[in-house]
């Protein structure tokens, strides 16, 4: 029986399991919502603006482990989706992207609403396509889903011209994916991981850095085994946090630009660094020439090209984290080795850095510092929320405040650092996770960058509890301009700046608003009531706090700055080694 | 270091764009490339000479595997193997040189594919040094016309390729 291609799309989807597709409506794609009309199976969500549509399929993606789905029209709705598209991409995220275009036959034309999406696309997705004709849909779609879900995930796009989505054809699903070009390694090479082992035992400092390949490949547990079995403290990348839990004793936080004293310390003096599903972003390693100089280094990541493009290594392992590390704990525990008194004088030398410069700030009775909100969301929580954050300094305390011990739990574009990103994103986890507790950690600039979601929100019931960190700056910006522009705020200033309260009640939501310390902890209460809406939490904080530990740009990780003790006043700070 | 790169890719839209985005994303450079279908019109060969150190080529054969419709990538550092590539070329010798050019095509093995009342165009193939130097002896005689094409190499056999 002939059914036509919207009809055919919606089969295909069902075929993969998709419950929930975020998207936005337009010209080309009206065959594909009037089909979702009457769809009992497959629920789309409307976002308000096609960003916030892909933010909510990607944040979908990352709380559930599934691919997040999304589809839009030709043209303005396509591009709309770019940043969207760039974000998961950098961070790895599976996602099919489903864009309408004009008619074949109008392809090229400059027609009404045409874009080349699939030109645009090309570098940040991790492979697209146009389907020319309809008999090829089924297969691409079957496709897009295996190639954005397995090896190294990433986004994958499919324009679908008008006359595709409208035409009949029969309903095919391909049994298998056959491609003979794209065959992932899942099994790290054995006599390499012998060598990793034997590296491991003869080890004196090492240290493992854990990155998002840990989260993605479902490797936590392994982590934790490979960690403990061989005590090695592990830190972590922004993207790794939760991979493995933050409050066990070998977590040495966040390492980077601003990671915390002693997981910089301790990867500058380590003799063995264990990268495992990262990448050595630049915020990670600094100056490069100076990056772990006394290590040998351990890769282990499932793309080869990720090894040997930022840093040198000296063993490569290329397979599936979650496999190499299994086979790892196994040739580590061949080793025989007394790990706990081999490490001892190792992890003592930890335990003073972790006692000599702990993460901190200025506690103060009167104002309110940024830090204090996020310490506090981690404890009316019981440190089990799924949080999500936008970009600048609200990330960055978001990172180093909340104690994350489980994966699929931090929520935060790593690689692109799209502001935007955090409140959609909440929203597709909501969905997703619809019992749990979503927050968004924001700024007062970020937000407003796709505020319009409140929308969507409101509309589907959904609690996420907002939390502005507003400090009337665009902070992190700021923060740079103090540090090494004197002082010269140029244009970070947000000197108009919506009342959030009622921008929230404007949109049915719940809006609070918190002026001094002690109001904190009952704001967070009263959100933490709701159930039924969203809530934006307006927490007027210190303007002037400042991200520390910080290495500025193109320092070595270990030539950290650091808060002064109070009474900063207009003093300049001073660099600490 | 320069590196002669064999690609085989899936015949299908838009691989070259794939394939000549990933260089100017990435900051690689393309010297020269050529493009053709293999007996099997599904899949079509390019051959890309660029440059760069280990690590940068290392990179450009790792980011050319990762790209969904590439098939196998040939450095053709790492094998022996045989290089060719082609030029045409337009000359106007003077009435009194045209027999010295003639004989100069002549030793390079060059063919005569059109001649006119003044013009002579030569073809000539070979690997990069003949070619080059054939030009540079040319050269006096005076180029009106000049195209090349890319390289395109081929292994040689008994010679195990590298994976
Ligand atoms: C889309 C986008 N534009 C610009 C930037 C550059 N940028 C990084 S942090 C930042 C300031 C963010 O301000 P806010 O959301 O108020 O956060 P704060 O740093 O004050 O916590 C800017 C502009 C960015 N990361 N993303
Ligand atoms: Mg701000």
């Amino acid at each position: 029986m002939k059914i036509s291609g919207a009809e055919i799309l919606i089969e295909c989807l069902k075929k993969e399991g998709v419950k929930h597709i975020f998207g936005y409506p337009g010209g080309v794609v009206l065959n594909i919502f009037d089909t979702l009309y009457d769809e009992k199976d497959v629920e789309l969500i409307l976002a308000r603006h096609e960003q916030g549509a892909i933010h909510a399929a990607d944040g979908y993606a990352r709380v559930s482990g599934k691919v997040g789905v999304a589809i839009v029209t030709s043209g303005p709705g396509a591009t709309n989706t770019v940043t969207g598209i760039a974000t998961a991409s950098m961070d790895s995220i599976p996602l099919v992207v489903f864009s309408g275009q004009v008619p074949t036959m109008l392809i090229g034309n400059d027609a009404f609403q045409e874009a080349d999406i699939v030109g645009i696309t090309r570098p940040c997705t991790k492979h697209n396509y146009l389907v020319k004709d309809i008999k090829d849909l089924a297969k691409t779609v079957r496709e897009a889903f295996h190639i954005a879900s397995t090896g190294r995930p990433g986004p994958v796009l499919i324009d679908l011209p008008k006359d595709v989505t409208a035409g009949m054809a029969d309903f095919k699903w391909p049994a298998e994916v056959k491609l003979r070009s794209y065959n992932p390694t899942y099994q790290g090479n054995k006599w390499m991981i012998k060598q990793a082992a034997q590296m491991i035992a003869k080890a004196k400092k090492p240290v493992i850095m854990a990155g998002g390949g840990v989260i993605l490949s479902g490797a936590s547990k392994e982590l934790k085994g490979l960690a403990e079995t061989a005590r090695i403290p592990v830190t972590m990348t922004l993207m790794g946090l939760g991979g493995f839990p933050g409050t066990h004793k070998l977590s040495l936080g966040m390492l980077g630009m601003h990671g915390t004293y002693y997981a910089n310390k301790s990867v500058q003096d380590s003799d063995l660094l264990i990268g495992i599903g990262v990448r050595f972003d630049d915020r990670v390693t600094g100056k490069t020439s100076a990056f772990a100089p006394d290590a040998k280094i351990i890769h282990i990541d499932i793309d080869p090209t990720s090894i040997r493009k930022n840093v040198r290594v000296d063993l490569p392992v290329v397979g599936d984290v979650k496999n190499v590390l299994k086979d790892m704990i196994k040739a580590v525990k061949e080793q025989k080795a007394q790990w706990d008194a081999v490490r001892s004088a190792w992890l003592k030398q930890i335990d003073y850095w972790k006692d000599e410069k702990p993460l901190s700030y200025n506690l103060n009775k009167k104002i309110i510092k940024p830090e204090f909100v996020v310490e506090k969301i981690y404890e009316v929580s019981k440190g089990e929320a799924i949080i999500c954050t936008e970009v600048g300094q609200n990330q960055m305390w978001a990172a180093q405040f909340y104690k994350y011990d489980k994966p699929r739990q931090l929520l935060t574009s790593g690689g692109l650092g799209t502001m935007g990103y955090g409140f959609p994103a909440a929203i597709g986890a909501q969905i997703a996770c619809p019992g749990k507790l979503v927050f968004d950690i924001a700024g007062d600039g970020s937000i407003q960058m796709n505020i319009q979601e409140l929308a969507t929100a409101v509309i589907n019931k959904l609690p996420v509890k907002v939390a502005i960190l507003n400090n009337g700056y665009l902070g992190m910006v700021r923060q740079w301009q103090e540090l090494f522009f004197r002082e010269r705020y140029s244009h970070t200033k947000l000197d108009v700046i919506p009342d959030f309260v009622k921008v929230a009640e404007a949109y049915g939501a719940v809006g609070l608003r918190a002026e001094k310390p002690d109001e904190v902890v009952p704001v967070l209460r009263e959100a933490l009531k709701i159930k039924d809406k969203p809530v934006f939490m307006d927490f007027v904080v210190d303007w002037k706090e400042k991200v520390f530990p910080m290495v500025p740009a193109g320092a070595a990780i270990d030539e950290m700055i650091f808060e002064e003790e109070e009474k900063r006043s207009e003093k300049k700070l001073k660099a600490v080694k | 270091m320069r590196h002669t790169i064999s690609i085989l890719v899936e015949n299908k839209f838009g691989v070259l764009s794939r394939v000549s985005g990933l260089f100017s994303g990435r900051g690689f450079n393309i010297e020269s490339l050529s493009v053709g279908e293999t007996i099997d019109p599904a899949i079509s060969l390019m051959t890309i000479v660029t440059s760069g150190d280990d690590r940068i080529v290392e990179q450009i054969t790792k980011q050319l595997n990762k790209l969904i419709d590439i098939i196998k990538v040939v450095d053709y550092m790492e094998v022996d193997h045989v290089e060719r590539e082609m030029v045409l070329i337009k000359v106007a010798p003077k009435k009194n040189d045209k027999t010295e050019f003639l004989k100069l095509a002549e030793i390079f093995r060059g063919r005569i594919v059109d001649s006119g009342t003044t013009t002579f165009t030569v073809e000539i193939t070979g690997d990069e040094k003949k070619i080059d130097a054939f030009i540079e002896l040319i050269k006096p005689f005076g180029i009106k016309e000049f195209v090349r094409t890319g390289k395109v190499a081929i292994a040689r056999e008994g010679v195990k390729k590298p994976k």
